[in-house]
This record gives structure tokens, sequence and C-alpha cells, in this order.
């Protein structure tokens, strides 16, 4: 093969593979991103069941369950007027509590209820998951949640 | 005293590197005899950073209050070796650390490059100030990491607790070793494309700061995985988080680059390409430490509402990115066209490796931004996780090991001897894991499956390049490689077995209670409390059996009161075929303890294959660096016999 014609043919295999892995990460996204939501958008019908997705809001005052076999958690999270059942079977992290920020990552079942697979709450002081620190700033604003 | 002496020191050096980029625009316009003194600039430019750096250690040593930063991330009350690591757990140390290292490998760039020819050098080391400068200009102007408060409060506010580990003192020095290692790869290719002396001998006078920077790279981000995994508690190693992606990105470019730039050195081919790479492997550092400091994670709306860091860091990341590729653009055409090659030979190897690296770093890339991307475009919010990433970067994974068994007994140039029939015993050993794999396990996922069978081939196929010849005669950098290679493959094996065959509990355990996970008996014996120097602790005693004998481990919960934060402590213990991995969490009403128990097995080798690949890493530096002091040696000596 001439030089040049080698030339040509990498540039042309360099720019196939940076158009194949844009194809290849848009086809992924399409399916796996998982997109957060507010109890408000549930009950407005906004998200699909049975797909990952980010729940954010608070977990309400007194809804705090916990199943006789210790492991699972039932509470509700609300925000505003609107609420959303969730059921989580694990060790929740050590700041989660009732009247504060979570968000659950999991999906939505048929029947409304959300199934937590993971729980993020705050870490610390400073650090919180980026949704919740949203939410904070939002509330501080006076905004109303809206996505 | 001490604070100002290295915030003194810090604006020196800022100075230095504005005087470096005028002696290399005077190189640039034909006077290299104005810009001799550049080598010795850049030495005093290194060793004012590294006493900034010093000042810092000593206030964080001594919990100097009235140093702002010190008061927001330290405490009298840590133990010591945090107090000094706090120096760097915090924004403004950290970047300072960054620019530390930077031109320091300026200053050693300078001393010890004697392959490059002194107009390359003096325009690279121009690169280097250039890059130092920005990030000097940051730490002044957006983030001084010396500010004094007045009055002095009595005590600190101390450092999240996550962060008081070993695992923080090591870790993020090894990734800014790492990151800032490609920074030299990257101002070697900005100054040979300013001077137009993009060659053989560049290359080999960049492999060693590739090869070096590549090391720390894997060791930090096998370090940061283990660290992860033990400390976070969530028994995962690694999480597709854009923090671990922001070390992930870097190190896939540079894995890529090492091996172009064998071509480059040895075939004098792939010019253009690997000066593309080395721009990339560096921005990609760039863009991580954009992700990790400008605090776009968090929110890009907090990003928004406390812009100056994070517009600086985008600024200054645009302008190097950009100016890079222009150059790129405007001198890339004008490269040589290497020797040319036949369709099987190890420079297409070289090629394949390349190209789907590169792919892996787009969908990596991709994945990790596209969420910023519609925050910003939208306002919506959405996550990418581990689903995505492994469905689509798993399968080009496993497909580049298999190659990476082929390309290396492939010969440069043309292949003419019958390559695949070496493959034979390999590629059998991969299906016969398949079968034994499916047996063992029939409701084994695709993705481990192949894993395993894929670990059972590489791991005999990278063993190849060191059969048919005697294997102390081989060069070191050979060993290196087959090392690097087979060390992919027993991290391979680990993630592999990790996701085929754990095994998970998770119980509420009264004391005397009996749990059992995988092969073991684990029982419950008592929680107590117990505590450490600033922290108190439930502690779980656990006994665990297996068969015979029998071992105790004991996880805690901590809680810290400075700032007030609990913790998961795992207790884990490391067999030769596995780790049991324990937790405890909260009580319940009835006196029972919340336990998550895990049996891993071989979990371990994920970690072992990363060491292994560090080390083959090392291995080919020494024996690079070994050859190339044999060869001055020797030159040396002709030219005294000759001139005698």
């Amino acid at each position: 093969m001439k030089p040049k014609n080698q030339r040509l043919l990498l540039v042309a295999l360099a720019a196939a593979a940076v158009l194949g892995a844009v194809l290849l990460a848009m086809w992924g996204l399409k399916d796996q991103a998982a997109y957060f939501y507010t109890p408000a958008d549930l009950a407005a019908g906004k998200a699909p069941a049975d797909k990952a997705m980010r729940l954010g809001g608070m977990v309400a005052k007194g809804s705090l369950q916990r199943a006789p076999d210790g492991i699972t958690l039932k509470f509700n999270v609300v925000d505003g007027d609107a609420k959303t059942p969730v059921v989580f079977r694990g060790i929740a992290p050590n700041l989660f509590k009732e009247g504060s920020g979570v968000v659950a990552e999991g999906s939505l079942r048929a029947d409304g209820t959300f199934v937590a697979d993971n729980i993020l709450a705050k870490h610390d002081e400073r650090y919180m998951p980026p949704e919740l620190g949203n939410l904070a700033a939002e509330h501080k604003a006076g905004k109303t949640l809206r996505r | 005293m001490i604070a100002e002496t290295g915030l003194a020191a810090l604006w020196l050096a800022a100075g230095l590197a504005a005087y470096q980029l005028f002696l290399m625009v005077m190189a640039l316009r034909g006077r290299v005899d104005v810009a001799r003194s550049m080598r010795s600039v850049a030495t005093v430019q290194g060793i004012l950073t590294l006493i900034a750096f010093a000042a810092l250690l000593l206030v964080f040593a001594r919990t100097d209050l009235s140093v702002a930063l010190v008061v927001e991330n330290s405490h009298s009350a840590k133990p010591f070796i945090y107090k000094v690591a706090g120096a760097w757990g915090n924004h403004e140390g950290s970047m300072l650390m960054w620019v530390t290292v930077l031109s320091v490998a300026g200053a050693f760039l300078g001393l010890f490059s004697r392959r490059t020819s002194e107009r390359t050098l003096i325009a690279a080391l121009g690169s280097q100030a250039a890059l130092a400068l920005g990030f000097y200009a940051f730490l002044l102007v957006a983030s001084n990491p010396f500010a004094r408060l007045n009055p002095a409060p009595l005590e600190g506010q101390g450092l999240n607790p996550l962060l008081q580990d070993p695992g923080l003192a090591f870790h993020p020095p090894t990734l800014y070793f790492g990151y800032v290692g490609l920074s030299v790869a990257f101002s070697l290719a900005v100054g040979a494309l300013l001077t137009n002396q993009v060659d053989a001998k560049l290359a080999r006078a960049m492999r060693p700061w590739v090869l070096g920077a590549w090391i720390f790279l894997t060791l930090g981000i096998t370090a940061g995985s283990y660290w992860a995994y033990y400390e976070l508690g969530w028994g995962g190693y690694w999480f597709w988080d854009p923090v671990e992606n922001a070390s992930l990105m870097p190190w896939l470019a540079a894995t890529a680059l090492l091996h172009s730039i064998n071509v480059l050195a040895a075939r004098g081919a792939l010019k253009a390409w690997t000066m593309m790479l080395a721009v990339i492997a560096f921005s990609m550092s760039m863009v991580g430490t954009f992700l990790v400091r400008s605090g776009v994670l968090t929110s890009v709306h907090a990003f928004a509402i406390d812009p100056e860091r994070g517009t600086f860091l985008l600024a200054s990341l645009a302008t190097y990115v950009a100016a890079a590729f222009t150059l790129f653009a405007l001198r890339g055409a004008t490269l040589e066209e290497g020797a040319p090659f036949q369709l099987i030979s190890r420079e297409t190897g070289l090629v394949v490796n390349n190209l789907i690296l590169s792919v892996i770093l787009g969908i990596v890339f991709v994945g990790t931004l596209y969420p910023l991307f519609v925050e910003a475009v939208s306002g919506e919010k959405l996550s990418v996780g581990a689903p995505y990433f492994n469905s689509v970067a798993g399968p080009l994974a496993l497909i580049l090991a298999i190659l990476v068994g082929i390309g290396p007994s492939l010969s440069w140039r043309r292949e003419q001897r019958p390559v695949f029939k070496l493959l034979t015993i390999p590629a059998l050993l991969g299906v016969t894991a398949l079968v034994i794999a499916l047996i063992v396990a029939p409701g084994i996922h695709v993705l481990p499956l192949f894993g395993l069978a894929v670990a059972a081939y590489l791991a005999v196929a990278s063993i190849l390049p060191l059969v048919g010849r005697n294997p102390l005669r081989a060069p070191l950098a050979t060993w290196g490689m087959v090392v690097a290679h087979f060390g992919l493959a027993v991290a391979l094996a680990g993630m592999a077995a990790n996701a085929a065959f754990t095994s998970e509990r998770l119980a509420v355990a009264k004391p005397g209670d009996v749990l059992n996970v995988g092969p073991w008996l684990v029982q419950l014996e008592g929680v107590t409390p117990t505590a450490g120097k600033n922290w108190t602790a439930m502690e779980a005693e656990l006994r665990a059996t297996r068969g015979s004998g029998a071992i105790i481990l004991k996880p805690q919960t901590r809680y810290f009161s400075d700032p007030p934060t609990e913790t998961n402590e795992a207790a884990i213990e490391t067999f030769w075929n596995g780790q049991l991995y324990t937790i405890v969490g909260k009580p319940d009403d009835s006196g029972g303890w919340q336990l998550r128990l895990w049996w891993k097995p071989f979990v371990t080798l994920i970690w072992l294959g990363g060491g292994l690949i560090g080390l083959g890493g090392a291995l080919a530096l020494g024996g690079r660096l070994w050859r190339m002091r044999r060869r001055r040696e020797a030159s040396a000596e002709w030219r005294k016999e000759r001139y005698a």
C-alpha cells in the first residue's frame, strides 16, 4: 500500500471510530440514562414504569416503617402535596431519617410503589447528592419544584 | 510568616513562568542564544513551588488556625498523619499540589532531557510554563491557600471522616503524578509541533514520561478502587462515578499513547496520531481536574451560583485544549508520512488497539458529561450509571482483551509466520473455561461468562512473547509487556468471578444468631461500644467458620463529632480464594442488629491484576532507562577512544 493511501485509510478508520463511539454511546444512553423525578412528576404520570430512575424529595414525617424482617424499609417521599410510597431493602445510609432529604435509585412499579435499590442521603454537613443540593437551593429561593 | 513565605514563593514562581514564555517566543523566532537560561529558570521555578508546598504542609502540621484553609479543613484533635494529609484533602491545597508537581516535572525535563533538540526542548519547557501559569493565576486569584483569618478561631472545623484514612494520604498524590506526568508528553508534543521535529527521537524522549505517568495512574486507580471498596462499605470496587471516570479517562488515553508511541519510536510511523493522543491524554487530565475541582458535579446550578472557580478552570481548559488542537491542525498535515506496513503486522495490531481504546474513551467521556450537558441545556436531571458503561464499554473491552493476546506475537511491517497456530492452546483454554463456568454457574450473565473465558485465554496468550526464546535473554521491556498483559488477564478474572460468584446475605441478627453466606456460617457474638481518638463506635463481634477453625471479624459503625458524621467500617478477611466482607448497620427495636455479609470469591485478583499491570510498566520503564544509560556510556567511551 502506498504511504499516502495508508494515511488516508488511517484517517478514515479514526473518523469511523469516533463516529462509532458516539453512536454506541447515544444508543446506550437512550436505554440506560436514569432520569430524576419528584413525587409530583410521578403523580402527573410523567414517569414510565419499570425503568431505572431516581426519585428525590423529603422523607415524610411519621411514614417510616420497618418490616418484620428488620431489613425492609417503607416510607413516603413527599414534595408539596404529592407523595410516593417507597420500599427499600438494605442498610439505609447513616444520615437517612424522617424529615430530611433523600434520593432513591430504583424503578416504579405499575401499582405506583417505588422500589429502591439504593438510597443516597446527606453524607455529612457539606456533601449531599447533587439533586438534593438543588432541592434545598430551590426551596430556599422560594421556588416550587418543577423540572 | 510561614504562610507569607509560601505565598511569596508562589508569586515569584508565577513571574518566572511568565519569563519562560518570553524565552520560548525568542527561541522560536530564532534567538536560541537568548533562551539558553531556560533550563535553569525551569529548575528555579520548580524549587519555588516546592517551597510553597512545604509551607502549606508546615501550617497544617502545626494546625496554624490563623490560616483560613487550616480552619476549614483541620482540627487539633486529628491524628498527625491526617493533619498533614489534610493539606491536600481540600480544593486549594490539592491545586497547589497539582501545580507543584507540574513545575517540578518541568524542572526534571530541563535537567535530564538529552535526547531532544535544544529548540524543541526550549519550546516544550515554554509550553510547560504556559500550563503552570494558568494554574498559578487560578491559585493566586481564585483560591489562595495561604489566606489568613483574623481573628483566628479557637478550633478548626475538622475533616470529613471518610477522608481520614491512609488511602487518602497516598491516593491523590499518586493520581496527580500521573495526571501531571502527561503534561510533559503534552508539552513535548507541542514543542515538537512548533519546531517541526516530530520523529522517532522525540518518541523515545517522550516514552519514559508517558510510562511513568501511566504507572502512577494505574496504581492510583487500583488503590482508589480498593479504598472505595473497603471504606464506603458498599462491597463494590468501581461505581462509574464521575470522579472515578475522571481518572479512568486519562488512563485510557495514556494507554493508547503508550502503545502508539512504540510505533513512532520503532518505525517512525503514526506521527500525527501519536501527537494528537499526547494532546488528548493531558486534556483528559485537565477535564478530570475540572470535573473534580470545579463543583460542577455537585450541580450545574451550584456551578452557576459560585462561578469563579469553575469558570476559571473551564476557561483555562478550553484555552489550552483549543490552542493545542489549533497547532495540531496547522502542523499535523505537514508531518512527513511514516514507514508503510502491511495489513497483518504489529503496526496494524497497535492501530486497532488504539482505535478500540479511543472508542471506549469516547463512550466513557460521553456517559460522564452527558448528564451535565443535558442539565445545562434543558434543566432536565438524569444520571448515567453502571448499566450504561457495562453494556456499552464492557463488550468492547473484552474484544480488546482478545486482541491483546494476538498483537504482541506479530512482527513489525509484515507477518509471515503462522502466528495464529500459536494461539490454539490459549483459545482452547478459553473455551474450556467457558464450558466449566456454564456447568458450575448455569445462571451466569453473559459479560462475566465471557470475562472468565477471555481471562483464561489471555493468561496463557500473554506469555507467548517469551515462548520460543530464552526468557532470561528477553529485553526487560518485553518482560514488562508480558507482566502487564498477564495482569490484565488477572484483573479481568477477578472482575468476572466477583460478578458471577458473589453471595450476599442481608438480615437482622440477635446475639447468638447464625447466618450463612456462601460456604460460611457467621455467628453474631455481641455488639459493644468502643472509642478511638476522635470517634466512638458500636462494634459487632462476628465468629465465622467454614468447616474447621473460626475467625473473628469486628465491623463497626463509627460516630465522629467534628463534623458530626457516621461511617460504616467494614471488617474484611482475606483468603487465597476470596474475601469475607462484613458490615454492621443499625439496631432494631427488639435487640437485633442489621448485618450485611458478602462472600466474594477471587475478588482480590482485581487489585492484584492492577498491581501487576503497574509492575509491568515499571519493568518496561526500568529497561528503557537502563538501555538509554548504557547507550550514552557506550557513545561516551567511543568518543574518548576516538579523540584520545
